[in-house]
Order: structure tokens, then C-alpha cells, then sequence
């Protein structure tokens, strides 16, 4: 009983970080219709900044803050490298993303090495849980709430909305649609960075890293339909428990393929009843 | 003059879809564009109203210029009223209470989805969009199409006192010409990317090939 109560937080923390990860996927998408596969590179880049800045003395909370903006700041680079040449395919963007991930290894081995990296979280228990666990639940909620509101209740996220909509109508208004890109990949950098930020206390990171966690982020917000974040945090705390379980009573070696199974069998039964409905 | 193309060449790949095309609107003016499907009447709007860049001539505005495109175009998943707000993007004050004053129809439709909105009700959504930027020029591009003859007066009544209270000029793309002529003081004739005819509606109405080709009249 205790064991399953551990993986059911171990769980719910790793679904965090992927439900975060997955969120900036999907703000990114639904504004640039780009998919991003170089979301991971943003939560990896975080973390190895982390290291190196509580190393150079930096206090907690400062060094994580610093480290989620550059990965923002990141976001906007990767934001225009892939969509900013006018009339760039979404479908080329997302290659140019693929690469600038594989180019993210290079830079992240130059600086930091191939070995695992982590840094101290939240020390401590409450009522024998692991303090961080609840950092991360509770951060994650605060952020994802904060972004649902940004889209539901400020004119710059009716903005993105539009533009995510509409995008001829979006620029007919006067909404520089291609703006409105780069934010979303800066907001999509700095949701990444946090996740990559509260998951490497409990889970070592290293250069590729990203795979895992794209791979996973990927996944919830497929769940989603790329476009949904409510399903995606619901996808990626799904995902995260039940590898913590797959892990737990069976092996952890099994634990990316089951979220790759799941993807799978989602996309297979939609495949179904979208047949099923145009039938 | 509030508005003009001057010579203006518009070309997709090597189709030429507009081929040396001039027009203006004078300040406080309705006009009309009329034509057939594919006359480019659309790519005169488009690169009028910035969308899309010619391959040569002149297109100047003066003031604030707003656009309410074929097919409407609303934002579907947003309300009525967050469509509305973003008429006003350009602008700081995004207040929407003046538009229901306006069109008061949209008042019981304030919250709704516009994707659910009946076709008629969206066209007038779209018009208060543009409304909100507080244009000194409105271009309507296929007011008409698709709706019951009902609710184009309607359109037409509230474009008419929009014109008269608040000097508001209309640069109106319609295919119905009948409509088009009746509303506007001035039109132009577009087929094939060229400017065939123009003048006041009521020279143009009463020319034989214009009555023919888009008025269903006998020549």
C-alpha cells in the first residue's frame, strides 16, 4: 500500500513535467500549427543551466528563474529559425525543429559533458511525501491555470486565439500573426523550461534527455489532439502514473514504450470512431 | 480621397489576376465593385487593405481602414463580444458598448460562440468587428452572399445610416449587382482583372451590357 501511494506521487510528478512540456507543444501548434520537437531541448537546456548556476553560487529560485527565461528567450530563437522566413511549411518548420534538437546535444555536450547532472529540490517530507513532489504539483497547477487564463480572459490570448483560428481574418484586424508566433514559441520555451527545471531533482538529466520527455509531452498532448491543454495535462499525469506503476511492479525498462502503446491505441480507437462518424 | 489603387497589377504565379486596375472612394462615398466570380474583385480587396503585395502600381489610405472579408471570417470559438474586442486591436480602448448601440441585435448574442451563430447573425458580427477599429473607410467584401433577402436590407439599412451619421465610406464588392447600384452613388464594372465600366450607379444601371450581364435585363 505504501509502495503504490509512492508511485501514485512519483507519478504524479513525472506527469508534471510532461504535461508542461506538452502544454507548450500545444500552444505552439495550435498558434503556428508547427509541431516542436525541439520542445525536450528547452527542458534539458533549463536544467543543465540550473547546475551551473547554483555552482557559480546563484540562491535557489533565482537560478531556476533565470534558467526557465533563458529557455523563453530560447523558445524565441527556435521560433525563428523555423518559422521566420516568410512562407515556411509548418511541415518544414518542424523539420528545422528536429534539427536545432539535434544541434542542442552538441551545444549541451560542449558545455556540460555526457554524464548526468542534478541539483537539490525542496528538501524535506510532508505527511511523508517528498516536499518536491507537492513544488511541482503545486507550480504546475499555478502555471497551467495562469496560462488558461491568459488565453481565456486577456486580449493578447484572444489574440493568439484568433490567430490560432483564423489567421487571414487574424491580420485582417491588424494582428501581426507572425508575432503572435514567436510568442507562442516563447511561451512554449518558458513551459518546457519549467519542466525540465522541477523534474531534475527527481530525475537526472542528461544531453538527451529530451527524447524521453518529448517523446512523453508528445504523447499527452496527442491526447489532446495537439490543441487541447486540458486533455493534455489529463494525458501527461496519466502517462507519468502509469510508467511509475510499469516501473514500479514491472521494469523500468519498459516505461517509455508504455507510453508509446498508449499514444498508439488513442490514436487507433479516434481513427475508429472519426471512421465511424463520417461512415 | 479617402482610398485608391492606382495602375495596380496583381499576379499569382503567372496568372494575372488584376491588370492595371484604378479606383478610388472620395471621403464620406459608398461605391460599388461589381463583377463576376473571378473577376478579382477579392484580390483588389486583399491588396487594398494590405494582405497581399502587387506586382506594380499605387495603392494609398488615408485614415483607418477596415475590412469585413468574404465568408466573415469571425473567430469561431470566441464570443461575440471578444470577436468584437478584436476589431479594436490596432486601437488601446477595446470598450464594445458603443457596436450594441449600433446593432442591437447583437445584444442577446453577446456571449455566444460565433461558430454557432446562424449566418445572418454573423455577417453582423463581422460588420461590428470592423465597426470597433472606427474606420473612416469600410471595405465589405460579399456582403450578400448566402443570405436571406431579410437580412440584407437590414445590412444594407445600417451600412446606409453609418453612411449618413457618421460619414462613414463604403467601398461595397457585391455580385449582387441590383443591391450594389441601388445602395451605391458610384460603381465600378471588374471582368478579368480590368476595370470595363464605371460611373454613377444610375449611368451604369441603365447602360444596356451592364442591365445584361448583371441585372438579368434584356439588352
Amino acid at each position: 500500500m505504501a509502495a503504490l501511494v509512492q508511485y501514485l506521487i512519483t507519478g504524479i510528478g513525472v506527469g508534471c513535467a510532461y504535461a508542461l512540456l506538452g502544454s507548450g507543444l500545444v500552444v505552439i501548434y495550435r498558434v503556428t500549427r508547427v509541431v516542436n520537437f525541439a520542445q525536450g531541448s528547452f527542458a534539458v537546456l533549463a536544467a543543465l543551466t540550473v547546475t551551473t548556476l547554483l555552482a557559480a553560487g546563484l540562491p535557489h529560485g533565482l537560478a531556476e528563474v533565470s534558467a526557465v527565461l533563458l529557455a523563453a528567450a530560447i523558445g524565441l530563437l527556435t521560433g525563428l529559425v523555423a518559422t521566420g522566413r516568410p512562407g515556411t511549411t509548418p511541415q518544414s518548420a518542424l523539420i528545422v525543429t528536429l534539427g536545432l534538437g539535434v544541434f542542442a546535444y552538441a551545444v549541451e555536450i560542449l558545455f556540460w559533458g555526457d554524464q548526468p547532472r542534478s541539483f537539490p529540490g525542496l528538501p524535506g517530507t510532508v505527511a511523508g511525501v517528498q516536499s518536491h513532489y507537492l513544488l511541482i504539483a503545486a507550480v504546475t497547477a499555478v502555471v497551467l491555470a495562469a496560462t488558461a487564463l491568459l488565453f481565456a480572459r486577456t486580449d493578447l490570448g484572444r489574440a493568439l486565439t484568433a490567430t490560432a483560428e483564423d489567421p487571414y481574418a487574424a491580420r485582417a484586424v491588424g494582428i501581426d500573426v507572425r508575432r503572435m508566433g514567436l510568442l507562442a514559441f516563447v511561451v512554449g520555451g518558458a513551459l518546457g523550461g519549467l519542466a525540465g527545471v522541477l523534474i531534475t531533482p527527481v530525475q537526472q538529466v542528461t544531453f538527451d534527455s529530451d527524447v524521453a520527455l518529448v517523446v512523453n509531452g508528445f504523447s499527452a498532448a496527442i491526447l489532446g489532439n495537439l490543441t487541447r491543454p486540458g486533455l493534455t495535462l489529463a494525458g501527461g499525469l496519466l502517462l507519468g502514473v502509469v510508467q511509475a506503476l510499469v516501473g514500479g511492479y514491472g521494469s523500468t525498462s519498459y516505461q517509455t514504450e508504455v507510453a508509446l502503446v498508449l499514444m498508439l491505441a488513442v490514436l487507433i480507437v479516434r481513427a475508429g470512431s472519426t471512421r465511424a462518424e463520417t461512415a | 480621397m479617402i482610398a485608391g489603387v492606382s495602375d495596380l497589377t496583381v499576379r499569382y504565379a503567372a496568372a494575372t489576376a488584376l491588370d492595371g486596375v484604378s479606383l478610388h472612394v472620395a471621403d464620406g462615398e459608398m461605391v460599388a465593385l461589381i463583377g463576376p466570380n473571378g473577376a478579382g474583385k477579392s484580390t483588389l480587396v486583399n491588396a487594398l487593405c494590405g494582405l497581399l503585395r502587387p506586382a506594380s502600381g499605387t495603392i494609398a489610405v488615408r485614415g483607418d481602414l477596415a475590412l469585413v472579408p468574404e465568408g466573415r471570417h469571425l473567430f469561431p470559438s470566441l464570443s461575440v463580444d471578444d470577436n468584437l474586442r478584436l476589431g479594436a486591436w490596432r486601437r488601446r480602448r477595446r470598450d464594445t458598448s458603443h457596436i450594441y448601440g449600433l446593432l442591437p441585435g447583437l445584444v442577446k448574442l453577446r456571449d455566444r460562440p460565433a461558430g454557432r451563430l446562424s449566418g445572418g447573425e454573423q455577417q453582423m458580427v463581422a460588420l461590428g468587428r470592423a465597426l470597433m477599429a472606427r474606420p473612416s473607410l469600410l471595405v465589405i467584401d460579399e456582403m450578400s452572399l448566402g443570405l436571406a433577402p431579410k437580412i440584407v436590407d437590414d445590412l444594407a439599412a445600417h451600412l446606409r445610416e453609418r453612411n449618413t451619421v457618421d460619414g462613414l465610406a463604403v467601398l461595397l464588392i457585391e455580385q449582387n449587382a441590383r443591391l450594389a447600384l441601388e445602395l451605391c452613388a458610384r460603381a465600378y464594372v471588374l471582368e478579368a482583372g480590368r476595370v470595363v465600366a464605371e460611373g454613377p450607379s444610375a449611368q451604369l444601371a441603365s447602360s444596356p451590357e451592364v442591365a445584361a450581364a448583371y441585372l438579368g435585363l434584356e439588352a
